[in-house]
């Protein structure tokens, strides 16, 4: 968020003392607009000034990180609401929810699952990567050993949630250094919740009956220094998780409503009681803009799809998505196995290599770096032709792998095929020109 | 401090598309506002859902998928029958495969029969594709348009190959084209400009601006429908005012996420319940996109569809004054 060198001159004392450095106020006001220097030189700014400054300064919604180490993850700091206008930054955190009256058994089965249940996708390791600690008994040493058995289980980023702030007290002793994010913060606890989330530096949930109430607790919190909050709603219906998320980011970035400034969380499991709808509904606020998803449907089935769909709105819509460059070796195939080749865009990657593992065809698939582009775009760019297949056949070293030199083609380059045997001196056959027609092709095609 | 909602009213309308006729019509599109966004504007007809039916047995259905149809998929009557009496289908979605020229290259006055014969015997509306080869499914569309005039059948695909027949039995036969240009805004535009221009009114095309699954990117798909109900409705863009259509089962029921059992692919869990939250998943993000009519296959996937779809769009919330 910009704020003009005139803006930041108002707030300066205008006396032009030269004490910062710089002959003018106008002057200073000015690097300080460009980020070049620190409000702090100026030895005669006032309180107001400095708040009203950072205030104006701060992103429209705030950046919100939970967590250290490898499963720390930042939310909020978004810029735009739709995808396509520029990246959306953050994505969402899926926390496992873990309450204090489950059984130790059911706790343990959690655990377990958190450090297996992960899934490789273009690449990347997808895996929620925070758990919602939640007292559902008034019970203070039940909430804490589960919260020790937890945290000493797994390198998580935790969300501690208690309406009791003993509770929170007490386990911010022995985990407050893992910056869990604490809550819920209320209108009738905000006050003792500021002053513990102040001395242990914990980013806050704050949790408000209607969007007004959020709007002034989050100002509250605000006025007292916290920076890192997290907003709970409290919808009643889908309908109304639905409007408030649009609300809430509409707020922050076209009414400059710094109050709503900040990510948000939801709870699907609190809008139905069947499994499957509740994964159905969490990939509903993928697209719009939750900041935490907390699941109680955490089995496998729902976590896989409703991670790479967080993957794929999260992708940034001015940069196609690409596999790495490489040969891929596809049910084990050997010195004789066939020799396919496309392009390293991933969507291409993903249905070819799809195909060709469902023709049970074991097949060495050979992925060229076009840029991420398709077949025929790739093809028309001058990229994926003749000279340049030729040169990265020799590159990839698949002669080391096989001992025949047949290559196919898709279809919709077969025009380069006699070009390309005299460039590369492998014999090629012109393959098909859909995905979908690979097993039939490789079901019939011979290695000559 | 008083909250006021950030609307975005004033709003252009989406054409209104009325598909089939008195007794077994529903409505599409009719908007003024973002999918959903009812507090923007006026969510005048529900989203719907058709049942996609295919006209011969389908091939490398998984078997979780397929069980639900192994005692109709030899009849494509008694399949829509079924997505109707014991799903509840809104609207039939039926594919007509039997003409492929790669297939079974069946005769175009045969297949349109089955259109016909189809039509006469359902009580919901009817949404028919063609087999998508250009050359045929010029030839067999006609066909289609001809036997089912003025039943405000919704009949395509209408390519840029192949649209100007198809658009103008469309037009002489009183009926819906589905007009479709691949993920992109401007094609998309082009092509609607390009049938209307033919003759064919704004308010009888359905746009297919193609779509695919969560993992082979949905993300395009979803952009797409975004920016075309953006550009209709607050750049007030009439080419790309028409509702948008969405073949999602058959995406989804291709992908090898959903061909692969429990056995074969055990750290992606229960074979059948995946499929369901699949195509579930990608039909409900295609629709906060900008979707109109989703095409679909699990009938589990549908129903939780349909309930959500009616939760987003309940009246009488409680939201901020």
């Amino acid at each position: 968020m910009g704020i003009s060198g005139l803006d930041i001159f108002k707030l300066l004392p205008k006396t032009n003392c030269r004490e910062c450095g710089f002959p003018t106020c106008l002057a200073f006001a000015m690097q300080l607009a460009a980020k070049k220097v620190e409000l702090e030189k100026c030895p005669y700014v006032t309180e107001e000034a400095k708040k009203a400054l950072a205030e104006a300064a701060r992103p429209p919604i705030m950046p919100v990180t939970v967590g250290t180490g490898d499963f720390s993850f930042t939310i909020g700091g978004e810029t735009v609401l739709y995808r396509h206008e520029k990246r959306f930054e953050h994505r969402p955190s899926f926390a496992y929810s873990i309450s204090d009256s489950m059984k130790d058994s059911q706790v343990d089965e959690i655990l377990n699952r958190i450090k297996v249940q992960k899934w490789e996708r273009v690449g990347e390791l997808l895996q929620p990567n925070s758990i919602y600690l939640k007292s559902d008994e008034d019970d203070v040493s039940k909430y804490i050993n589960l919260v020790e058995k937890v945290a000493s289980n797994t390198e998580f980023s935790l969300i501690l949630v208690n309406e009791n702030l003993e509770a929170i007290e007490k386990v911010l002793q022995f985990c407050s250094d893992r910056k869990p994010l604490i809550g819920p913060v209320t209108k009738d606890n905000i006050d003792d919740f500021i002053s513990l989330a102040k001395s242990n530096s914990c980013p806050i949930l704050i949790k408000g009956e209607s969007l007004e109430e959020l709007i002034q607790l989050t100002t509250k919190a605000s006025d007292e220094g916290l920076k890192e909050i997290v907003l709970d709603s409290s919808p009643n219906n889908l309908k109304e998780a639905f409007d408030h998320q649009i609300y809430i980011r509409r707020s922050a970035l076209e009414k400059k409503n710094k109050a709503l400034g900040y990510p948000t969380i939801v709870y699907p499991f609190e809008l139905t009681d069947v499994p499957i709808k509740e994964s159905v509904i969490a990939g509903i606020f993928v697209a719009k803009y939750a900041g935490i998803i907390v699941m109680k449907n955490v089995e496998p089935e729902s976590l896989f799809p409703l991670l790479i769909l967080t993957q794929n709105i999260y992708t940034d819509p001015q940069r196609p998505m690409t596999v790495e460059e490489k040969i891929y070796p596809i049910g084990n195939p050997d010195e004789k196995s066939p020799v396919l080749i496309t392009t390293n865009f991933s969507l291409t990657y993903f249905l070819v290599s799809g195909e060709v593992e469902g023709s049970k065809v074991p097949t060495w698939l050979l992925i060229m770096d076009v840029e991420g582009q398709s077949v025929l775009t790739s093809w028309a760019a001058g990229k994926f032709i003749a000279e340049e297949i030729a040169k990265f056949i020799k590159r990839c070293k698949i002669e080391e792998k096989v001992s025949h030199k047949n290559l196919v083609i898709p279809g919709y380059v077969a025009q380069i095929s006699g070009e390309l045997e005299d460039e590369s001196g492998w014999k090629v056959t012109v393959g098909p020109r859909e995905a979908v027609d690979i097993p039939k092709f490789l079901q019939s095609y011979k290695v000559a | 401090m008083t909250f006021e909602v950030p609307l975005k009213t004033g709003g252009s309308k989406i054409n209104e598309v009325v598909i089939g006729t008195e007794g077994v019509k529903v409505k599409v599109g009719g908007q003024n506002c973002l999918p959903f966004h009812s507090f923007d504007g006026e969510v005048i007809n529900k989203p719907i859902v058709a049942f996609e039916v295919y006209d011969v047995k389908p091939e490398g259905w998984a078997s979780w998928l397929m069980k639900y149809y192994e005692d109709v998929y030899h009849d494509p009557i008694l399949w829509a029958k079924k997505c109707i009496s014991e799903y509840n289908a809104d609207a039939i979605n039926l594919n007509l495969i039997s003409a492929d020229p790669g297939g079974l290259d069946a005769e175009p006055e045969k297949v349109a029969e089955i259109v016909k014969k189809m039509r006469e015997e359902i009580s919901v509306p009817l949404i028919v594709y063609g087999c998508g080869n250009l050359e045929k499914d010029s030839v067999l569309l006609r066909k289609v348009f001809e036997l089912n005039a003025e039943t405000n059948l919704l009949g395509g695909a209408a390519e840029e190959d192949n649209y100007k027949p198809i658009a103008a039995a469309a037009l002489g036969f009183k009926d819906n084209v589905i007009t479709l240009s691949p993920v992109d805004i401007n094609l998309a535009k082009q092509l609607n400009i390009m049938v209307t221009q033919l003759g064919v009114k704004p308010e009888c095309v359905v746009m297919d601006p193609v779509c695919s699954a969560i993992g082979y990117g949905i993300e395009y798909a979803y952009s797409i429908n975004e920016r075309l109900k953006i550009a209709a409705i607050y750049q007030g863009d009439k080419a790309v005012a028409n509702p948008i259509i969405n073949t999602v089962g058959r995406e989804v029921w291709k992908i090898k996420e959903n061909k692969l059992s429990k056995e074969e692919a055990s750290e992606w869990g229960d074979e059948e319940l995946r499929g369901i939250i699949w195509e579930a998943s990608t039909a409900m993000t295609l629709f906060i996109g900008g979707s109109d009519i989703v095409t679909m296959r699990h009938p589990k996937a549908v129903k939780i569809v349909r309930e959500l779809i009616d939760e987003l769009l309940a009246e009488g919330v409680e939201g901020v004054k």
